[in-house]
């Protein structure tokens, strides 16, 4: 295989694994920039996963499997949202106990359910959601250059990796170019403003939290109806926290975001393609460290030794209205 | 927040409070099992009957709950402070290398009491240094520590998956573990104490290190309620603005106090390592550091009641694992649902039934004042 078509597939799976990490990192930035914390995305995340496998499984439609992933991880964001908005509860400690929930409920569910030891039977590919082989690909592909770049990078994937990539000028538009992007911002960073102006602080949230569940049920989707064919036992593996990681690494930016999102993708891509493939003058990588980059880099950032990463400053606090 | 109603007494605060959220969590539990078919309440029995049934039966929970106090504790020392260490499942794996390397090299020629000093000492210094890390991002660098610790938990597991399917696993070995310690890194068994009591232990893993946790759950209380330090703690944990005013220095103390938290759970590995497995294997930790979550939240940040807490986990553990027999679809999966509600309704949720409680102490306090007035009254004339 020539070395272009080598780099073409390494980007292209890039392309395939950072866009559920995106939908995450997109939910959280929602909901952070809104001043809710969410440790929860992952567990949102793989409940979403499973009621996608599980809706598909029944009624074999990849729509519908979306929308119920949409409910269930909606359903559990505002789970988060009445512990934290209105109880004022420690927003940790909730996104936490949501992980928890997720991950045992969908094994017990999924093993009463299927009886196939926690995973939802395999899909057939008419309940999925298919490549999409973009117009011209297949007529552009014996031009130079362009053409495989065309073929094989940007067409041919499902239809929810262009949404998630799409949906990242819409969430820079969304809150930099809206009123309620400029009062989802307000509220993440100074509460009794935005409480003063006469805007209800807990509606705001709620809506942030719900904005958050909507994404996060796309990214289970995706797990469960595009990447794979079904849903399998603990199938989010951290993405979740990837993701918040992805979400610090961008300094709560959707644009930057991205950026984070592909280079965490990228890092995935290329454990997985040099694994028993030693690298000229390093030698074998081992896995394990391909897997721990994306922390560690989080980590320095955190530190402060590549510039410095800020949250918004209401974020983790719950907003009292008078004492 | 405003406190429009009676503060409540201590012993429903501290008692009626948790218990109420308990209940609420296990009704929860109740209708998860219901959807797939079974009987709560025959899982219930079943549950009760698994983990206090027979003596490996109680030995088993008891065996998950040192893992739990060590953990519970862990997290609550940190709560004290006003830091989240979610970290405890990285620092207790990391916590295994500390046991395994005195285990594998002094335990070839020193008997097991001197061996257990050593791995306490080893294990609470490597848990230690794990914290220490995200400690000092926190407490110099402003990083929360909720972020790095979760980072450091999964930084730790790619390392120790690296070390144990590398250089600590014996030529030729296929399974990703290290050898089995000589005579001088196993820890004795409990069977003993059970005997006292008149039941008889056969092959359940109990061991010293329970009574290692109950001495550590003793010397957190001594070192939060009774020392200098443990106030300067909890100082901190109340109001960071007052400690900085009294002089307290937030470095010093951010960083002692997760040390310690680091300790604790780095000494949770003694007890699947050297004293039941007699080996390290991959993922030993099996979320114990985040059952210590839960544990805590329901404890309350109090030893006692961190204890408590972990024998009642002990036993969801062993009576899940017995449930799983009889109903095939209740795995032992039901106890992480069991686990996030616990901290969903005692941590998140613990304000929820707070208000209304408080109306009825209200009530309750008015009503006997008025009874009170009514026979002084009557008395006078």
């Amino acid at each position: 295989m020539d070395p272009f078509t080598t780099v073409l597939q390494l980007f292209d799976s890039t392309i395939r694994l950072s866009a559920p990490l995106l939908l995450a990192c997109l939910a959280g930035l929602y909901s952070e920039r809104a001043g809710i914390f969410d440790i929860g995305l992952e567990g949102k995340m793989l409940a979403g996963a499973f009621a996608a496998g599980a809706v598909a499984t029944w009624f074999g439609s990849a729509y519908l499997a979306l929308l119920a992933a949409v409910l269930v991880s909606v359903a559990l964001g505002l789970v988060h949202g009445f512990a934290s908005i209105t109880h004022r509860g420690n927003q940790i400690v909730s996104g936490v106990a949501i992980n928890f929930i997720a991950a045992g409920t969908t094994v017990i569910l999924g093993q009463a359910w299927f009886s196939q030891g926690g995973r939802t039977p395999s899909l057939p590919n008419a309940a999925r959601f298919n490549p999409i082989n973009l117009p011209g690909a297949e007529a552009m592909r014996g031009v130079p250059v362009v053409g495989p770049l065309y073929y094989e990078l940007i067409s041919g994937h499902s239809v929810l990796v262009y949404l998630a990539f799409l949906l990242v000028p819409f969430t820079w538009w969304v809150l930099y170019r809206t009123r309620f992007g400029l009062r989802l911002r307000a509220v993440g960073e100074n509460p009794a403003a935005v409480d003063t102006a006469g805007i209800s602080v807990p509606w705001l949230r709620y809506r942030a939290v719900i904005c958050c569940g909507v994404l996060c049920g796309i990214a289970g989707a995706y797990l469960a109806t595009a990447q794979g064919a079904g849903f399998v036992k603990d199938m989010t593996a951290g993405k979740g926290y990837i993701a918040l990681a992805a979400l610090i690494f961008a300094k709560w930016r959707p644009v930057q975001a991205m950026f984070a999102c592909l280079l965490f993708g990228f890092l995935d891509a290329v454990g997985i393609r040099m694994q028993g493939h030693p690298v000229p003058l390093i030698g074998e990588v081992p896995v394990q460290f391909m897997q721990a980059l994306p922390y560690i880099l989080t980590v320095v950032l955190l530190a402060g030794f590549i510039g410095k990463a800020i949250p918004p400053k209401a974020g983790g606090v719950a907003y009292v209205k008078e004492r | 927040m405003s406190q429009p109603f009676a503060k409540l007494p201590a012993w429903a605060d501290y008692g009626l409070l948790p218990l109420i959220n308990l209940i609420v969590a296990f009704l929860v539990a109740g209708l998860v099992v219901l959807l797939v078919g079974e009987s709560p309440i025959d899982a219930a029995v079943l549950m009760v009957k698994g983990a206090f049934g027979s003596g490996d039966g109680v030995g088993y929970t008891l065996y998950y709950a040192t893992n739990f106090i060590f953990t519970g504790l862990c997290v609550a020392v940190a709560f004290h402070c006003g830091l989240f260490n979610i970290g405890g499942e990285g620092q207790a794996y990391i916590g295994g290398l500390g046991v395994s390397l005195v285990g594998l090299w002094l335990g070839n020629f020193l008997p097991w009491w001197l061996t257990f000093p050593l791995a306490i000492l080893a294990s609470a210094l490597v848990g230690a240094l794990w914290a220490l890390i995200p400690a000092w991002l926190q407490a110099k660098r402003g990083s929360h520590v909720v972020i790095t610790t979760i980072m450091f938990n999964f930084i730790a597991a790619s390392i120790m998956v690296y070390l144990l399917v590398g250089v600590l696993k014996p030529a030729g070995s296929q399974a990703p573990e290290t050898r089995v310690f000589a005579e001088g890194g196993q820890l004795p068994g409990l069977g003993w104490l059970l005997n006292l009591v008149g039941l008889s232990m056969r092959s359940a893993p109990l061991n010293v290190s329970f009574l290692l946790a109950l001495v550590a759950a003793f010397l957190v209380w001594v070192l939060i309620w009774r020392t200098k330090l443990g106030y300067e703690i909890r100082t901190m944990g109340f109001s960071p603005k007052a400690a900085r005013y009294a002089g307290i220095s937030e470095l010093r103390i951010i960083i002692i106090t997760m040390m310690i938290s680091g300790a604790l759970a780095g000494m949770m590995a003694l007890n699947p390592i050297m004293g039941a497995q007699h080996r390290m294997q991959l993922d030993f930790v099996a979320g114990a550091g985040f059952v210590g979550i839960a544990v805590a939240l329901m404890g309350r940040s109090h030893p006692a009641g961190i204890v408590l807490a972990a024998i009642l986990f002990g036993m969801l553990y062993q009576g899940g694992a017995e449930i799983a027999f009889d109903m095939p679809n209740i795995s032992r999966d039901m106890i992480v649902i069991i686990q996030g509600l616990v901290i969903l309704f005692a941590g998140a949720l613990e304000h929820m039934f707070r208000p209304s409680l408080q109306r009825i102490f209200y009530r309750l306090g008015r009503a006997k004042n008025r009874t009170a007035a009514a026979a002084i009254a009557g008395g006078n004339q």
